[in-house]
């Protein structure tokens, strides 16, 4: 078909619009394949692909490069800075821990110690009181015992007087070794 | 198909190859190979966009990028790993070339998805320059790198050997349509893709068919932009992979 029209074309002399088109400006056959315009489309790709490398190459990708290698060396400083950062929180935490810990151990050192002492003072305290306390009821023990003896003697000294007065009394004459010594066998009895 | 289209008398009119036709920006008259064409203007455009986004929107150099900034670099990272995922670490420093080429073929699709444009990408004479130059080069850093032993890639030597030979000659009449399939495959997409939408466009002038027609080029250019990215994808991956068998042959 494409011959066919371009050998009828041909006869109205479309030399000014090139053999690939026809009087009413459309194409004959396929475009693609018109010889004419084959070294025109060639000549401008190999421009056009020039001028994009040279972009491209001076300046675009060199560009970006940069741009990308800067920021993944942002995000690693960034990243190595917070690991930084969290290893000073973890020690942080650390030595607040160990300072916690110490103060703790401080605290229940100070309360030992102290209830120690204060144990020691009540013992030294307990045992002077206790001693003391002994002391008096030792005293108060030899006292009324002093007093017990005193009594009984008072009673015996009594009951000597009484017995002696009652046989004076009753008319009766008795020696006094006698009634003493009967006296004081029965108070003891 | 263009000339029977416009037999008088009949309300429908195809011409959905005459947005594929070279003009002179300037005047009239044969298109010499210097002309300014709209090939020039078109690619041009290419050249003023990838510009506009690569050098003036990356000129903050910001470490939190702006919006155009982060589509450069988003550009950027996506061909750097495609090189160093499929070619290794050696494949790098043909970055601004693959790069070069990702870009031309992204920004001639898009553009060419603008109404009345011109595709840059829709002719074979574009894409055979990109297919061939890839394979020479490729060929050129293959014998460099390995010398001779460069085409022990067409020798297959865990095979059999009585079927190595016929491998071989398998290998290399495929390695030689390598930059055939691989500029068709670009220019076909995207011209067949334009085509069909100026089809669907033709039978928008039957009031009838009209909605099912404007319907059917929404849907079309909604394919269209993906397969705008997907052919630039493509070319690119493909081009790693020859690189990939350049620099390092064994299979």
């Amino acid at each position: 078909m494409a011959t066919e029209t371009t050998a009828h074309d041909a006869a109205h002399g479309v030399a000014e619009l090139g053999a690939c088109v026809n009087d009413h400006g459309s194409a004959i056959g396929m475009p693609q394949l018109c010889a004419d315009w084959i070294p025109n489309q060639i000549f401008w790709l190999v421009v056009t692909l020039l001028v994009i490398f040279f972009v491209l190459s001076r300046i675009a990708l060199p560009r970006i490069g940069a741009v990308l290698a800067e920021r993944r060396g942002t995000i690693t400083n960034d990243l190595a800075a917070a690991e930084d950062l969290k290893q000073k929180a973890l020690a942080a935490e650390t030595a607040y821990n160990d300072a916690l810990a110490q103060a703790k151990a401080e605290a229940n050192r100070i309360v030992a110690e102290t209830k120690a002492a204060i144990k020691a003072d009540l013992d030294k305290a307990t045992a002077e009181a206790d001693a003391k306390i002994s002391a008096q009821s030792a005293e108060s023990e030899a006292r009324i015992s002093e007093i017990r003896a005193g009594a009984a003697e008072a009673v015996a000294e009594v009951a000597k007087e009484t017995a002696k007065e009652l046989v004076a009394a009753l008319g009766g004459k008795a020696d006094a070794r006698s009634i003493t010594s009967a006296v004081s066998s029965r108070v003891k009895g | 198909m263009a000339a029977e289209a416009q037999s008088e008398g009949s309300s429908l009119v195809f011409h959905p190859l005459d947005q594929f036709i070279v003009k002179p920006l300037f005047g009239e008259g044969p298109v010499q190979w210097y002309t300014p064409t709209n090939v020039t203007l078109w690619m041009a455009l290419a050249v003023l966009a990838i510009v506009a986004i690569f050098v003036i929107g990356t000129r903050g150099r910001a470490i939190i990028p702006t919006r155009v900034q982060s589509v450069a670099e988003v550009l950027y990272g996506f061909i750097y790993k495609m090189i160093e995922d499929v070619t290794g670490h050696d494949g790098v420093k043909f970055f601004p070339y693959i790069m070069t080429l990702f870009l031309f073929i992204l920004f001639g699709n898009y553009l060419g998805l603008l109404p009345k444009s011109f595709t840059t990408t829709s002719h074979i004479a574009v894409t055979a320059v990109l297919g061939f130059g890839v394979f020479f080069a490729v060929t050129i850093i293959g014998f460099i790198k390995n010398g001779p032993s460069f085409l022990g890639l067409f020798w297959m030597s865990d095979a059999p050997l009585i079927l190595r030979p016929i491998i071989a000659v398998i290998e290399v009449i495929s390695y030689f349509v390598r930059p055939v399939s691989h500029s068709i495959r670009l220019a076909g997409n995207i011209m067949a893709g334009h085509a069909v939408m100026k089809v669907f466009a033709g039978f928008a002038a039957i009031a009838a068919i009209s909605p099912v027609s404007v319907a059917a080029i929404v849907a079309i250019y909604g394919l269209e932009v993906l397969v705008a990215f997907i052919q630039a994808y493509v070319f690119t991956i493909l081009t790693c992979v020859y690189l990939k068998d350049a620099l390092h042959p064994g299979h």
